[in-house]
């Protein structure tokens, strides 16, 4: 589904440049559970953000499901966003003045779709994270756990063919933690590929596939049961 | 997108800070709104202007004795009507020789005391002839005029006004037929002329006593004014057009009869009422544009403050913008969203502007005795002008906000 060639990201710091991405290349097939792990500023981020199409990269090549990620334009990438990919932020990202329902509705206004379709959609996926009841809370009068479950929420809105998390545990106590994962798991279960961007191999280690990232290169990529 | 999310998006952004929006709108509110009350200011002004002049009487010359100082003869008659160059005959020589004059009325005043059935009234008594009512476009709401035969005879008849004939008489009283002592001479009301109310200077156009010129010239005006010399001769031109022309010949037919030497100063002056009108209604005009310059300043310094909130929204909500365009928001999304709260911002302050601008019009007009006079244009254009504002100085924020990395924005705390 994802095909990478020799990507790089190279960013200029004055008179600097840094390559935060040193020729990646990275294949994952569909259904895939893959965890991106490394120490911060090892081009983790940058990887995850050219995968979700929030950025382009400088050179090599990037297709998503056979087309050119690379060669697209704003608005291009923007519906790719939209249509394509789930995102999960560390720090939840809802918009504080919107309940749970219109957070979750909010991809679905950019696809421009019909509001009663909409709200019917988003309170399903509500109920499928587990928060049926609480579909006109605030974010501020939720737990971090419950944050984290409606930003998923909102992240399988538009049936995403990639979901995107961005150390997903990263702002959670350890118990909500692994309920977080588990519903990943779910999700990953019912044909959803997943990428986990952590630098905690604690979290890592619940993902099939490891691949770990150094100084803006892969330098191991590790198949195997979940520990 | 849908266009209605849109609208949605603005509104909830709008609404969830309350007090900032007002106080944002707040300088469009006061720009149109002052921009709405001056141009109304002007347009009264302007209003008040054709009614004190036409109240005077439509396409009228005012003949006086004496020499006007200023070229043209200004507003402000400078000398005028202090000689005694003018008579009846001058009159009688305008109607008869100068072709398209409607009516060519003389005249002499000169105060006195009324008295009748006990009340007593002081005023201005004028002495004139029938065409006076054409040349002042009066009309008679009981009664008659005198004709030319008892104004020839000098009976001793007079027309009130509407004033007089409450104050003498009390109110819807019939004062046909009944006297009144003007000074020690008594008179009989032939006639009430009807009521023009105030004039456009303030003054009681119905405190008015007309009598044939004769009778009051020797009874009331006395030695002031001798043999038969007039004060002012009215000349009415059957149109506007007529106007100068008509100045022109009154000149002409004038220097002739008075033997003025060419070259020589004039030694009566001709004023032409049209132009007077033209000249002061020019002066208002620039007065007002002078005030709505000024109030349109402050509609952009409403719009300036527009500019600035909606700047600091943009900062404040980088996260926000980051995030839709994360899960979708394109450029213009973003774009459209933050300029249409901006012109959401900036109309609503203009409708409530107009509100505000066209009672507050609507109060001094009240309160200053105004002719209220709310431009209908003034709607729409204000509306179009907090509609350009929001537009103008949405664009710069809107453009920051759809221009921001939404990595980097993501990242913002």
């Amino acid at each position: 589904m994802i095909e990478i060639r020799d990507l790089e990201k190279i960013y200029q710091m004055g008179d600097e440049t840094v390559a935060a991405l040193a020729g990646v290349s990275l294949t994952i097939e569909r259904g895939e559970h893959t965890a991106i792990i490394g120490a911060s500023g090892s081009g983790k981020s940058t990887m995850m953000n050219i995968l979700g199409g929030l950025d382009r990269p400088t050179r090599g090549t990037y297709h998503f499901e056979g087309e050119d990620v690379g060669a697209f334009d704003d608005n291009a990438l923007a519906d790719f966003r939209n249509r394509r990919i789930g995102f999960v932020f560390q720090s939840f990202q809802l918009l504080p003045r919107l309940t749970a329902l219109q957070n979750v509705e909010l991809p679905m206004v950019y696809a421009g779709m019909d509001p009663e379709e909409r709200r019917a959609r988003a309170a399903t996926l509500l109920e499928r994270v587990g928060l049926g009841s609480r579909a006109g809370h605030k974010p501020t009068q939720m737990s971090g756990g419950q944050q984290q479950r409606v930003a998923i929420a909102r992240a399988l809105a538009n049936s995403p063919d990639l979901l995107l998390a961005d150390e997903p545990t990263g702002a959670l106590d350890s118990q909500t933690g692994k309920d977080i994962l588990a519903l990943f798991h779910d999700l990953n279960a019912e044909g959803l590929t997943l990428v986990l961007v952590t630098h905690d191999p604690k979290v890592a280690d619940q993902s099939r596939r490891r691949v770990t990232f150094e100084d803006g290169r892969i330098i191991s990529d590790e198949r195997g049961a979940r520990s | 997108m849908r266009r209605i999310d849109l609208v949605t998006f603005a509104a909830g952004a709008i609404i969830a800070h309350p007090t900032r929006s007002a106080l944002t709108s707040l300088g469009v509110v006061i720009g149109v709104a002052a921009v709405v009350m001056m141009t109304s200011i002007g347009l009264g002004a302007q209003q008040r202007v054709t009614s004190a002049i036409g109240g005077l009487g439509s396409n009228l010359l005012i003949v006086s004795p004496g020499a006007s100082r200023g070229p043209g003869g200004g507003f402000v008659s400078q000398g005028a009507g202090t000689g005694n160059s003018l008579t009846e005959d001058d009159a009688e020589a305008m109607a008869t020789q100068i072709e398209g004059a409607v009516a060519v009325a003389p005249s002499v005043r000169g105060g006195a005391q009324l008295t009748a059935e006990g009340a007593n009234w002081q005023t201005r008594v004028e002495g004139v002839t029938p065409d006076y009512l054409v040349a002042r476009d009066l009309t008679m709401e009981s009664g008659r005029m005198f004709d030319d035969t008892e104004a020839r005879q000098g009976r001793k008849v007079i027309v009130i006004g509407k004033t007089i004939a409450t104050e003498l008489f009390g109110e819807d009283s019939d004062p046909v037929g009944k006297r009144i002592r003007v000074g020690a001479v008594p008179f009989e009301v032939i006639g009430v002329l009807a009521s023009k109310g105030q004039s456009g200077f303030g003054q009681d156009q119905d405190d008015i006593v007309l009598g044939p010129l004769q009778a009051v010239r020797s009874r009331v005006v006395g030695r002031r004014v001798q043999g038969s010399n007039v004060q002012t001769i009215y000349v009415k031109a059957a149109s506007a057009d007529e106007m100068d022309r008509l100045q022109e010949d009154v000149t002409n037919l004038l220097r002739e009869r008075h033997r003025i030497r060419q070259g020589a100063e004039d030694d009566f002056s001709v004023q032409n009422m049209a132009s007077i009108m033209e000249a002061m209604q020019a002066s208002v005009k620039t007065f007002t544009s002078l005030l709505a310059a000024v109030a349109a300043v402050s509609l952009v310094v409403g719009g300036v403050g527009i500019m600035n909130i909606m700047l600091v929204a943009v900062t404040e909500r980088t996260r926000e913008i980051g995030l839709r365009m994360a899960v979708g928001a394109k450029r213009n999304d973003v774009l459209f969203q933050f300029a249409l709260e901006a012109i959401t911002l900036s109309v609503v302050g203009g409708i409530i502007g107009l509100v505000v601008g066209v009672s507050g019009a609507m109060l001094m007009a009240k309160l200053g005795d105004w002719p209220v006079a709310i431009a209908s244009w003034s709607i729409p254009v204000s509306l179009g002008f907090s509609l350009l504002v929001g537009l103008v100085f949405g664009a710069y924020p809107s453009w920051r906000a759809a221009r921001l990395d939404p990595i980097e924005a993501l990242r913002r705390e």
